[in-house]
């Protein structure tokens, strides 16, 4: 299924990421990383340290979606499969990834990228290969 | 300030996540979906992203420490590790194949799709198990 090409609003609503991570440097001193500020606050090791920054956070992000429901009027835009069996290996994959990797599209992709990381842009390039060949598969492969 | 500082760069990402299309799974995939229904529109997600973090960060870093703490957390390891190219390449599957990351998945929780219900905690154990082979191996 096709989706619209949104060069602004993909453009501005990355900008508005870029700011939050600018936002959290510039006060904490951390990067914005989202696995790691999930993973850090999960068993066997929880930082206790971190772990009220990183609850307020994630509620900033848990109140995004309503408050642009608020603000716009209507709920954002989301196709998610129903293929759950295929969900749950996703996120079995993504959790289990970004913890290993030490970092997922906000922490190496954006925030890496932006310091000129090399284990950054060297995971970006990995995990931006492996992902164009999982939806290869997925659709012209198997789904094809 | 602390909390509110945090709060609401929370709230920034998380709408900046909605506004430019990476809360929607389709989306995201079609991004991959090279030799298919191909959409560019998250390269501008990236670039968008990169072009205020990449100055951001540079001026930030100008200053001796930041507002609420006395130096920056930053990453200071510079090797290419097996568990790096390992867990990129593990995630960058699970991104493909559901089309969420951690952000836009959590972002997602109160749009209560049944897909993300699923997603979410089930990247919630792969983060757990990551943890306990780290710990195991060390």
């Amino acid at each position: 299924m096709e989706t619209q090409f949104t060069p602004l609003t993909s453009l501005v609503g990355g900008a508005l990421i870029g700011f939050s991570a600018v936002i959290l440097m510039i006060s904490h001193g951390c990067i914005a990383g989202i696995s790691g500020i999930i993973s850090r606050i999960l068993p066997p090791s929880i930082d206790r340290i971190e772990l009220p920054q990183s609850l307020i956070f994630i509620i900033g992000l848990l109140l995004s979606a309503p408050l642009w429901f608020l603000i716009q009027g209507e709920i954002p835009v989301q196709v998610v499969s129903d293929n759950y069996i295929l969900l749950g290996i996703a996120g079995l994959f993504v959790g289990f990834g970004s913890v290993l990797g030490n970092g997922c599209t906000s922490g190496h992709g954006v925030c890496g990228i932006s310091r000129i990381s090399g284990r950054s842009i060297v995971a970006t390039g990995t995990f931006m290969t492996t992902a164009f060949v999982t939806v290869l598969v997925l659709r012209h492969v198997v789904g094809g | 300030m602390r909390i509110l500082s945090t709060l609401i760069a929370g709230l920034i990402f998380g709408t900046g996540l909605i506004l430019s299309g990476m809360v929607n799974p389709l989306k995201v995939q079609n991004f991959l979906d090279f030799f298919g229904s191909w959409d560019p529109s998250l390269a501008f997600v990236m670039g968008g992203a990169i072009l205020v973090a990449m100055p951001g960060f540079w001026i930030v870093q100008k200053r001796k420490a930041p507002f609420f703490s006395d130096v920056f957390h930053l990453p200071t390891r510079t090797d290419f590790d097996f568990r790096l190219l390992a867990g990129a390449a593990i995630f960058g599957v699970g991104w493909g194949l559901g089309g969420f990351c951690p952000g836009p998945a959590l972002t997602s929780l109160p749009l209560v799709a049944k897909g993300t219900l699923i997603f979410v905690p089930a990247m919630l154990i792969g983060m757990v198990a990551a943890k306990l082979t780290s710990l195991i191996s060390h």
